[in-house]
């Protein structure tokens, strides 16, 4: 039995201030299409004595963490991490799903989910003059895993290198020193990996003198920013730091790229941080892009998915995937880019287009990808 | 002649409250021995008429010349005890309370200390009482007129009873015109009888009528006095006037929650989203339809910014409920065709008729659906409700053409101005905030101004109007009785130390203080002081005392605390230590 103490978890949560309204449940993308209910999840747990029993309830595991339910509910309450925290009581039981183990052991051993040597971590970066942190810079550059390991998201960390290298911005990387943010783990549910990988890296930040910090990733972006105990570090997503720089025309954009363009706001930029007007305000300054909107733009982006520990997941997922959903909707607008500032989103956009069979129509692009080409 | 004080003491049970924890008995008889006390008695209710009859025998027979009452705080009996010695004689600035209630009895165990800490409190008020001097009470005559601040349905109606009353009302709108927010209103509910049937009128009479100023376009920039002699300042485009008034009524109203706060539902992106109040604009013109067109799918969502923390609402609104169940009555009646949604959390159908009318609202064919949408998104050339229906436990896609916005009410985005003006409080919430929400509804702390309307929170027509009517009546009382009691516990000024430095102006909240012109010193003018002491603490040199609180009385109050106190009761350990000087 994977039994848990519901009233305490509940007043540690602030179940008790849910009215049932239903708000976070309607705008949730998953519960249209899996059994993941967190309004009914709220009032199972809120009824059921002090027992609740986590047996079989494998919609714990649909929720991609996009916040919409937290965003949306007028009393404060916090469906998403009351789920997160239900998954933590799982894990702890040592009931894992064996992708997640391999992630989560793979994050220990080497410092990144993804199975890769640590070694490898900074190749990207071979043919590019990148300062190592430890050396002295004004900003700390951190990668982040996809972007150091996965072929496609490592175009987005070059793109990001050479704009900021143009526009005259010190930054140093942390090379094979740099391990994995966490953010994923801890939305696995194993809270202890977290804890260790977070103290780890607030070593390692401090050791090398790091006092700004920018990311490729919205999640790392996410987790340093608001799951890291505060220590005075400047997180930024490197959205913000190039919507800077083309505001004070530090980077001067000498091409066009002549596109359409719809953005879709990651949930961790968006929904999570309200950063939903830099990423535009860099699109608007490439000379001759267009920008379209499509209808559920900013706080009502559809999640791509990819969050949560869904790119380790199916979860219980019979319909349509949301990226396919999410391209239909950006395929409609007429634009012939869909830029996005998240590897997991880039990813499982790209994936979408390769499925509706549509690479011909819409190219899936990070907007450092776009902005490069403009130099 | 030296003065002899001869005091009684009077130690009150107040039932269990005060007995429970403390020896009555016990402070009695210590009472009896201290300097000065001539008699000492307790009484289950002191400030029951029997025991206010103890007091005023005592004062006759044994010839009192100062009363000590041990009981509940000031706040709750002094004015009761104050008018009992007078009635027997003695001024009632001879009378001292010292509170064994809130202060002891409620806040510590039944332990004896407790009675201890009783027996210190009323040996210090003795003390003080000794040394206290009778002060004379003075009445200064009211302006017999009143202003009010807003000409909406509450500022009309206060305005129009004093007026009736045959006082001088000047109403002052910030607006071009009168009718405030219900001049908005299509209909009222239930009765549905159309609002500008009773706001003309009203509006009608308050202009008409001969003792009423109307000021419109008009604004509040200083308010001076105090109740029975405000001066207020009123600009009026470049002019600026001084009016005089008794009374003050701040009926300044309310503002409507702005539905972009929530984006995710689309207000200001889809022409098909409207507000109630942009409902009420389409009913009046008999177009239901944002363009003409004729919607067939009507959708209605309730607590938009009202029950909602993350805007800073965490208020029920009151009148949406019923807005709403009026206007999906107006859309099946018009269109019976149609087919009607409202989306509910709660429904709050708690007034008379109210039920009733959402009855008939069901049973009109509107259908009420309990889940609070989450988005609106577009489909075609209409858009979709997502919601979660919670009684189905399923997540449904509602089509609708025409989606109204049950918008809430909220403070004034200007209500910390008034409030400076004013010295008003406001709650949690940023309305205005009365002096009690239950005994004195519609005073506030701030003696001759008084609330009517939503300033105050959320209210149909009807509280409205009752609370401008119960306003008006409350306001009326000091321009009835055409003279108002001037504290007479108010600083006064040592002429041989005063320096006339002024600081004690700078921290005067009254302006009750100002430089005599030819002698150089500080004088106080006793009308506007209201005896708060931040002068006489401000004072370098000592100057400045307060009349009832002067530095003789502290001490002496102060003195019998830290004194030499003895033991009259075992203590249950050592750590409890009495203080001694």
């Amino acid at each position: 039995m994977l039994q848990i103490e519901s009233r305490q978890f509940s007043h540690e949560h602030g179940l008790f201030a849910c009215i049932q309204c239903g708000k976070c449940t309607g705008g949730c993308p998953m519960a249209l299409k899996t059994k993941l209910n967190p309004r009914m999840l709220i009032y199972r747990l809120l009824v059921s004595g002090n027992g609740f029993n986590l047996e079989g309830r494998e919609e714990l595991w649909d929720c991609t963490t996009c916040s919409t339910c937290y965003s949306r509910c007028p009393k404060q309450v916090n469906p998403m991490e009351a789920v997160i925290a239900l998954r933590s009581a799982i894990v702890e039981k040592g009931r894992v799903h064996p992708n997640v183990k391999t992630a989560l052991e793979s994050t220990f051993r080497h410092g990144n989910p993804l199975t890769m040597p640590r070694e490898d971590r900074a190749k990207w970066a071979e043919d590019l003059d990148v300062k190592r942190m430890a050396d002295g810079a004004d900003y700390l550059y951190f990668v982040g895993c996809s972007p150091s390991y996965d072929p496609r998201v490592q175009h987005v960390a070059r793109a990001i290198v050479r704009l900021f290298q143009q526009g005259g911005v010190d930054f140093g990387i942390l090379a094979e020193e740099e391990s994995c943010c966490g953010s994923e783990v801890r939305r696995l549910g194993e809270a202890g990996l977290f804890e260790m990988i977070a103290e780890e890296n607030q070593e390692l930040f401090k050791g090398v003198g790091a006092g700004k910090l920018f990311t490729t990733s919205p999640h790392c972006f996410n987790t340093f920013k608001n799951d890291y105990p505060s220590n005075g570090l400047q997180v930024q997503h490197y959205t913000q730091v190039l919507a800077g720089l083309v505001e004070q025309r530090a980077l001067e954009f000498r091409d066009k790229v002549e596109k359409t363009v719809t953005y879709h706001d990651p949930c961790y930029l968006g929904k999570h941080n309200n950063v939903f007007d830099e990423p535009r305000d860099v699109l608007r300054g490439i000379p001759g892009v267009k920008l379209v909107e499509m209808d559920r733009s900013r706080e009502k982006s559809l999640c791509c998915e990819g969050g949560g520990g869904r790119m380790w997941l199916e979860g219980t997922n019979p319909g349509m995937r949301l990226a396919q959903w999410r391209v239909q909707e950006a395929l409609d607008t007429g634009a012939e880019i869909l830029a996005t500032a998240c590897p997991f989103c880039l990813l499982t956009l790209d994936e979408a287009v390769k499925h509706l069979n549509a690479q011909d129509r819409l190219r899936v692009m990070d907007i450092a990808e776009i902005a490069v080409q403009a130099l | 002649m030296t003065f002899t004080p001869k005091i009684g003491v009077y130690v009150c049970h107040c039932g269990i409250n005060i007995a429970a924890t403390v020896d009555v008995k016990a402070v009695t008889e210590f009472s009896a021995e201290l300097p000065g006390v001539v008699v000492a008695r307790d009484y289950t209710y002191m400030c029951s008429d029997p025991g206010q009859a103890l007091i005023k025998k005592d004062i006759l027979e044994q010839g009192l010349n100062r009363v000590v009452v041990a009981s509940c705080s000031p706040r709750m009996h002094e004015p009761t005890f104050r008018a009992a010695v007078l009635d027997a004689g003695l001024n009632p600035y001879c009378f001292e309370m010292a509170n064994i209630r809130e202060q002891c009895s409620w806040v510590h165990p039944n332990e004896p200390a407790t009675t201890l800490k009783a027996m210190q409190l009323v040996e210090s008020s003795v003390a003080k009482a000794a040394h206290l001097t009778p002060l004379e009470v003075r009445q200064v005559p009211v302006t017999p007129a009143a202003l009010v601040i807003g000409g909406g349905m509450a500022g009309l109606q206060s305005a129009l009873d004093i007026a009736e009353a045959g006082f001088q009302v000047t109403l002052v709108e910030r607006s071009d015109r009168l009718g405030g927010q219900a001049a908005q209103l299509h209909r009222t509910y239930p009765s549905l009888q159309p609002v500008s049937e009773m706001l003309g009128p009203l509006v009608e009479q308050v202009a008409n009528h001969p003792h009423i100023q109307v000021m419109t376009e008009a604004q509040v920039v200083g308010v001076s006095g105090y109740v029975g002699n405000f001066r207020v300042q009123v600009r009026q485009g470049e002019a600026e006037t001084t009016i005089s008034a008794g009374a003050i009524i701040v009926a300044t109203g309310f503002e409507v929650f702005d539905a972009h706060k929530r984006p995710e539902l689309g207000y200001g992106f889809y022409p098909q989203v409207i507000t109630t109040l942009d409902f009420e604009r389409l009913a009046a013109s008999g177009q239901i339809g944002p363009n003409g067109h004729q919607p067939s799918r009507v959708a209605f969502i309730q607590c938009v910014g009202s029950r909602d923390r993350v805007v800073g609402n965490s208020y029920c609104s009151r009148v949406c409920c019923m807005v709403t169940a009026r206007q999906a009555h107006l859309v099946q009646q018009l269109l019976p065709q149609a087919q009607v949604n409202v989306f509910y959390m709660d429904v709050r159908a708690y007034g008379n008729g109210f039920e009733e009318f959402y009855d008939t609202v069901r049973e009109s064919g509107v259908i009420y659906r309990r889940g609070n949408p989450s988005e609106i998104l577009r489909r075609g050339d209409h858009v979709v409700v997502k919601a979660e229906d919670t009684l189905l436990g399923e997540l449904v896609e509602v089509d609708a053409d025409l989606v109204v916005l049950a918008v809430g009410m909220m403070p004034r985005l200007d209500a910390s101005d008034t409030a400076g003006l004013l010295k008003l409080s406001r709650s949690s919430d940023g309305f205005f905030l009365e002096a009690h929400p239950k005994l004195r509804p519609v005073d506030t702390a701030v003696a001759g101004v008084y609330l009517a309307g939503c300033c105050q929170g959320p209210k149909d027509i009807a509280e409205t109007i009752t609370q401008a009517r119960a306003a008006a009546s409350a306001a009326m009382i000091p321009l009835m009785r055409g003279q108002v009691q001037v504290e007479a516990a108010t600083s006064f000024i040592d002429e041989d130390l005063c320096a006339g430095c002024g600081q004690c102006a700078e921290v005067c909240a009254f302006t009750a203080l100002s430089l005599h012109p030819v002698r150089g010193i500080m004088t106080v003018n006793p009308v506007l002081c209201q005896g708060c002491g931040a002068c006489s603490v401000a004072c370098p040199s000592g100057a400045i005392n307060v009349h009832h609180f002067t530095f003789e009385q502290f001490m002496a109050q102060i003195g019998a605390l830290v004194g030499e106190l003895e033991l009259p009761v075992a203590l249950p350990n050592e750590e409890l230590v009495p203080v001694s000087g």
